[in-house]
């Protein structure tokens, strides 16, 4: 299994760019009011996309869609196609909990399990019937903590609870949580703004090494973290993505005003 | 996008830098102005005023840089803004050589007035209004923000390369005709020279606006008409191989007048 799993993630590496996901028309709903119109969008492969936009845009709401965390809301509708490597992952068919295996997620606020270091990576592996054997979950937490650069500041804490980390390295730890199943793509909603200076710029540095295994969606309402991390930006505004393009394009040279308005920070 | 920055103390930079720079430009129109007519009515007293003004015109560029340092460092600048204040930078570098070249310019007046004057120095003005009226209309258009403007004053350098090119030639001749008039013709040539790299970076500022508006360089290079890099005099008498040529075009382009030949001292 696990062998099969990086092998997996190897073929990821090298079936460079394209796109990893594919929305269609997607429209969201809660209740009678229509949160996102119309978006269609390609998350490519082994990129950093960045969704930013105004609180309430709809961004998030859309990250949620790509791996189907909107589900869990009664009263949420959604329509139009989203596939991953062209499946639609709204077919009822699917193993939502396999799909969310394989689109991981990492969220604002650093929420490690109240368990050991160790526990909280091999979690995801044991209740995936990954790692039958103590030598194989090892095997995986190391590598996991290792890719999420966390493994030199804790190999020697690993039965210390999560809890007691600092902030940043409990971020990093959620994300060598979320890497531990070998997701290929790693949604990220607003991973940072809990976080200061330092730990921010260690979890970008990590965002641009996990880019050559990974693909990743990340919303930020700091757009100078957009710039830094992604390679493209996608804005969002009142429910429509308005615009979407190379971020060095998007931050110097916007096509439309809304764009330009927010980015520069005017009233749009 | 009129619209103002939700900070509002961040538009009163912009501002204030766009400001800086419209003062800036003026200063430059100004001391293009004096050294020129310091040539044509042989004028010290002018020519000293546009040396003695080209300092004012540095102390401004100075302040451009601090700001736009500061604002780069404070207030990271996106999209627009960041052009803007790009721009700003780079036209500021291109106002402080005008400068430069047009004391250069009143320098060697002074060294010309010590000599009997030469009848093509007329052609000196005539190729210094052209430049200052490049140089007025690209300050417009980035006062306006009027990007095919500047495409205009971009064309029209042709114009002025062209006028440059057919004095050099005029002023080897009057050094043929007569040696006597070769210190007098040498200084032309370089005040010449100098005011037709006015004109280049007057271009390069057109460059800039049009950058600013648009977001994307103008492409396809411009017209050189300057081919005097590869001019010979013809002596009278037949030994064409070793006559001066004039390397202004080879010149790098930041290189400053100081470059451009022995410079009077003064």
């Amino acid at each position: 299994m696990v062998e099969n799993a990086i092998v997996d993630s190897d073929k990821n590496a090298s079936t460079n760019r394209g796109p990893k996901m594919i929305s269609e028309n997607t429209n969201v709903f809660y209740g009678d009011k229509q949160a996102l119109f119309d978006i269609n969008l390609e998350i490519g492969q082994n990129e950093v996309t960045a969704l930013i936009g105004p609180s309430g845009c709809g961004k998030s709401t859309f990250l949620r869609c790509l791996n189907r965390m909107n589900d869990v809301i009664d009263i949420c509708r959604v329509t139009g196609k989203i596939t991953l490597d062209g499946d639609d992952i709204y077919d009822p068919a699917l193993d939502v909990v396999q799909l969310r295996a394989r689109v991981g997620m990492v969220f604002q606020k650093p929420n490690p399990f109240p368990k050991s270091v160790y526990d909280n990576i091999a979690y995801g592996p044991r209740i995936h019937g990954v790692g039958n054997t103590k030598a194989e979950l090892d095997e995986i937490v190391q590598s996991s903590l290792e890719r999420a650069s966390l493994w030199n500041e804790v190999k020697d804490r690993l039965d210390e609870p999560g809890t007691g980390l600092s902030g940043g390295q409990q971020q990093r730890l959620c994300i060598a949580r979320a890497i531990a199943v070998n997701p290929e793509v790693i949604l990220m909603d607003e991973p940072c703004s809990a976080l200061d200076p330092i730990a921010t710029a260690k979890i970008e540095e990590l965002i641009d090494e996990l880019r050559m295994n990974f693909t990743i969606v990340i919303v930020t309402h700091s757009m100078q973290q957009a710039a830094r991390v992604s390679q493209r930006t996608a804005f969002f505004h009142l429910g429509e993505l308005v615009e979407v393009g190379d971020t060095a394009e998007i931050f110097t040279n916007p096509k439309d005003d809304r764009t330009q308005g927010y980015i520069t920070g005017r009233f749009g | 996008m009129a619209t103002e920055h939700i900070v509002k103390a961040y538009s009163d930079e912009l501002n204030a830098l766009e400001a800086l720079i419209a003062r800036m430009g003026g200063y430059v129109e100004s001391i293009v102005q004096e050294s020129m007519s310091a040539v044509s009515r042989r004028d010290t007293a002018l020519a000293g005023q546009a040396i003695e003004a080209d300092h004012r015109i540095d102390a401004i560029e100075h302040e451009v840089n601090e700001a736009v340092i500061r604002m780069l460092a404070l207030r990271q600048p996106m999209a627009l803004d960041l052009r803007a204040i790009i721009a700003a930078l780079k036209i500021s570098g291109d106002l402080e050589r005008i400068g430069d070249y047009a004391a250069n310019v009143a320098k060697r007046t002074l060294v010309l007035n010590e000599a009997p004057p030469i009848p093509s120095a007329a052609a000196i003005p005539r190729l210094g209004r052209l430049v200052s009226a490049n140089l007025k209309e690209v300050l417009d258009a980035y006062a306006e923000k009027d990007a095919d403007k500047a495409v205009d004053v971009w064309h029209r350098d042709e114009e002025i390369d062209a006028i440059y090119t057919s004095l050099f030639r005029e002023l080897l001749t009057y050094m043929m005709e007569d040696p006597r008039n070769i210190t007098a013709c040498t200084h032309l040539l370089f005040m010449a020279k100098n005011i037709e790299r006015m004109g280049d970076h007057a271009t390069n500022i057109a460059e800039v606006v049009y950058y600013m508006v648009h977001g994307k360089s103008l492409e396809n290079d411009r017209p050189k008409q300057d081919t005097t890099s590869g001019l010979v005099a013809e002596s009278p008498a037949e030994s064409p191989a070793e006559s001066p040529t004039e390397s202004g075009s080879v010149e790098p382009y930041n290189s400053g007048p100081d470059d451009s030949g022995p410079t009077p001292t003064s």
